[in-house]
């Protein structure tokens, strides 16, 4: 019973500002301007579907992108002693205390026309616009979200008891046939957590793609940005759609991730 | 240093293990037999699953050679060794079923799949877990968890199975089943099991034999009857089994003089009058009337324990256990006899009666007569004696010279109690410091294999100044 009275204020806290937000973007989602129920803002939606599915694929290639470099890194983390993982979890975790937007112009003023990277490289002879284009944005995405691939991989692979390990070791594996056998399939519900906490925020980012990225490159999370200041209904409409593709991606994900940790 | 015995399938030579400066394993030698069960047996801290872990491949000694068959293989990698290990808390693959963490073995040796089916159903129907193979290892109960790392660690057929602790997690009823079948399961694979455990009846049923540790040392190799009967010192006899350990000493070979009355036993070749330490078993003391007994006493405490009654005896300020089907009401005057052949003598663990070191004096003050002495770095302060700066002192230190300081702040701090052995009035503890060994009698019970600060009272130490060129 107690333990029910407590959890009245964090029921309220969800009606509040979970579901009744909900409830209205589904509601602007499935009217017009009139406030009429209408598939109007769907269909201006659909208007938008490249953006969006580059958005999905953006997204998609930092997330593998952040899983090729944070998976190594984990791993080689887990092994070492433990003050220096504190010190390494610290230096992962420092560049987050800084703001986001911050971290993005810095990005613009390396990587901007006559800027630090593009004047060494035009020295060398090579002159390549180095902003604007796809690449950069997922360049940007990356160095958001590696931080958290690297940890939850970490967590998990540092919680791999050493006597598994030695259990492996004793019944024949060499260190390749450790890691194919062991550590690599105790580490996967690492990697989804990494996956979901990257792939989520970056598909619906937005800034990131604007100041990298320029007019070609922007992510539907800027168009949702863009559109509500004149077009709820359609800034809504999108929304949803792009919960629920999260959504099936996710609910995909979990249930490919429980076969993986089975077989 | 290769030597090795005929039929020695594991031999241990000069093994040396250190942590932190802190000794684990002091030069041991072994020799473990093919197709024997062998139970290393100590205290929590003694050394045996470091001993194990070597076996094993997971440790290497900093100094001594291991040989397997008669080959060196101290730079062979676990994984090449034809040893499998029963871990302590099983270390099962959680993400395994327990078809495939018994096959894991197999399945790295490339063994064909049939092959590798028919054999894992043939060790499930050994652990007795038939039909059990899609189970999910995280809900098995503890002792299935058990059979299963059994299982897994046998079906790789290793010529030698490491089992460490692998009951202690069990209850006393599963825990007795296990240790039956334990012995079955290796008598039927014909297969050498090295068997880590604290617990000496589990020692003395299941094994051939038994090897007793403490404090990095081997105290005494043997079989379970051997152990029991013929324990070499007092800290084998206190582990093993319930006993009674008393100081004597040893009149002549076949007389010994126990709590002032001379008696008659069967142990030769220890000198004239030495002083040694007797065991006499709680089920070898005969309960007589007090006239005929050879030593007399008054019961204290019976307690029925099932099979015999367990009576406390007092006789000469001395606590007797006796095992007897009789009881005796508490008050009551009896005497005991023991035949000469149940009376078992040993040599003192501690090589002298008394602390016995020297020390420099290294401030004198005569007003006070009061003297500093350097022990190991300390400096200690002695009242009522006077001897001039820089003189080297010879220290007799009885036993009860030294006591453990309540108050946390010692003499000497951090001392590594090796032994405690009630012998019948007060505690023999023997106790180690840095640089020596230090015997202690106290009346209360200390915690083997842990760390105190000790005080000296030096009012009943005796003081002899040596030649400074001397030491």
């Amino acid at each position: 019973m107690k333990s029910k009275k407590l959890s009245i204020p964090y029921l309220i806290w969800m009606v509040v500002f979970t579901l009744i937000p909900l409830a209205t973007i589904i509601f602007y989602a499935f009217t017009n301007k009139q406030g009429n129920f209408s598939f109007e803002p769907f269909q201006n939606a659909f208007f938008y579907s490249d953006v969006f599915v580059r958005s999905i694929w953006i997204a998609l290639v930092s997330c593998l992108i952040c899983i090729i470099l944070a998976y190594p890194m984990a791993y080689i983390m887990s092994r070492c002693k433990e003050r220096t993982q504190n010190l390494f979890v610290m230096l992962i975790t420092i560049p987050m205390w800084m703001n986001f937007l911050l971290r993005i112009y810095a990005w613009v003023i390396l990587l901007q026309n006559n800027g630090p990277i593009d004047t060494a490289l035009s020295i060398l002879g090579i002159n390549a616009n180095l902003m604007g284009n796809a690449g950069t944005v997922v360049l940007g995405m990356v160095y958001e979200f590696l931080p958290f691939m690297i940890l939850p991989i970490y967590t998990v692979m540092s919680k791999i008891d050493n006597r598994l390990i030695e259990a492996a070791q004793d019944l024949g594996s060499n260190s390749v046939q450790i890691f194919k056998k062991v550590v690599f399939p105790l580490s996967i519900p690492g990697i989804i957590s990494g996956i979901t906490m990257v792939f989520v925020p970056s598909a619906s980012t937005f800034l990131v793609a604007q100041y990298l990225g320029g007019t070609d490159n922007i992510m539907i999370g800027d168009v949702i940005d863009k559109i509500f200041w004149t077009d709820q209904n359609t800034g809504s409409a999108i929304s949803l759609i792009l919960m629920v593709a999260i959504l099936i991606f996710l609910v995909l994900m979990n249930f490919f991730g429980d076969e993986e940790a089975i077989s | 240093m290769k030597q090795k015995s005929e039929n020695a399938i594991v031999s241990l030579r000069n093994i040396y293990v250190e942590f932190d400066s802190e000794v684990i394993l002091n030069h041991i030698n072994l020799d473990i037999m093919d197709k024997e069960f062998v139970t290393i047996l100590g205290p929590s801290g003694c050394g045996k699953t470091t001993t194990l872990r070597i076996i094993g491949g997971f440790l290497n000694p900093d100094e001594g050679d291991v040989y397997f068959e008669g080959e060196r293989i101290n730079k062979l990698p676990p994984h090449k060794r034809n040893v499998n290990t029963v871990f302590q808390k099983y270390s099962l693959f959680p993400h395994l079923n327990v078809f495939d963490n018994i096959a894991f073995g197999l399945k790295l040796k490339k063994t064909p799949k049939d092959e590798i089916k028919k054999k894992v159903h043939q060790m499930l129907a050994i652990v007795d877990l038939k039909g059990y193979e899609k189970r999910s290892v995280a809900k098995l109960s503890g002792g299935q968890q058990q059979r299963v790392a059994i299982a897994r660690a046998l079906v790789c057929d290793p010529k030698v199975v490491l089992l460490d602790e692998p009951l202690g997690a069990l209850d006393l009823k599963l825990r007795k089943n296990m240790q039956q079948e334990l012995k079955e399961i290796q008598q039927k694979t014909q297969t050498t099991f090295i068997y880590v455990t604290h617990d000496q009846e589990e020692a003395l049923t299941m094994s051939d034999t038994v090897v007793v540790m403490n404090n990095g040392n081997i105290e005494q190799i043997g079989t379970p009857a051997d152990i029991y009967n013929e324990p070499v010192n007092a800290f084998v006899a206190d582990f093993i089994g319930e006993a009674n350990i008393i100081n004597g000493t040893m009149i002549d070979d076949c007389r010994v003089k126990i709590l002032g009355h001379e008696l008659e036993c069967v142990d030769k070749g220890f000198g004239k009058n030495t002083p040694v330490d007797i065991v006499i078993r709680p089920e070898d003391i005969e309960v007589v009337k007090p006239e005929e007994g050879q030593l007399t006493g008054t019961v204290t405490d019976a307690v029925f324990k099932g099979v015999h009654y367990e009576m406390t005896v007092m006789c000469n300020n001395c606590e007797w256990l006796i095992h007897s089907t009789l009881c005796q009401e508490i008050g009551t005057e009896i005497g005991m006899r023991i035949i000469p052949y149940n009376i078992q003598i040993m040599n003192k663990m501690f090589p002298t009666a008394n602390n016995e070191f020297t020390a420099t004096v290294v401030s004198s003050d005569k007003e006070n007569n009061s003297i500093k002495i350097d022990i190991e770095g300390n400096i200690i302060e002695i009242e009522n004696q006077y001897f001039q700066e820089d003189t080297n002192l010879f220290i007799v230190l009885p036993p009860d010279g030294l006591h453990i300081a309540g108050d946390g702040k010692g003499d000497l701090n951090d001392v590594y109690i090796e032994s405690v052995i009630w012998k019948g009035e007060h505690n023999e503890i023997i106790l180690e410091s840095d640089e020596r060994k230090w015997i202690m009698q106290s009346d209360q019970d200390e915690q083997v294999a842990t760390y105190c600060p000790i005080s000296f009272d030096f009012s009943k130490a005796v003081f002899t100044p040596t030649d400074k060129e001397e030491s």
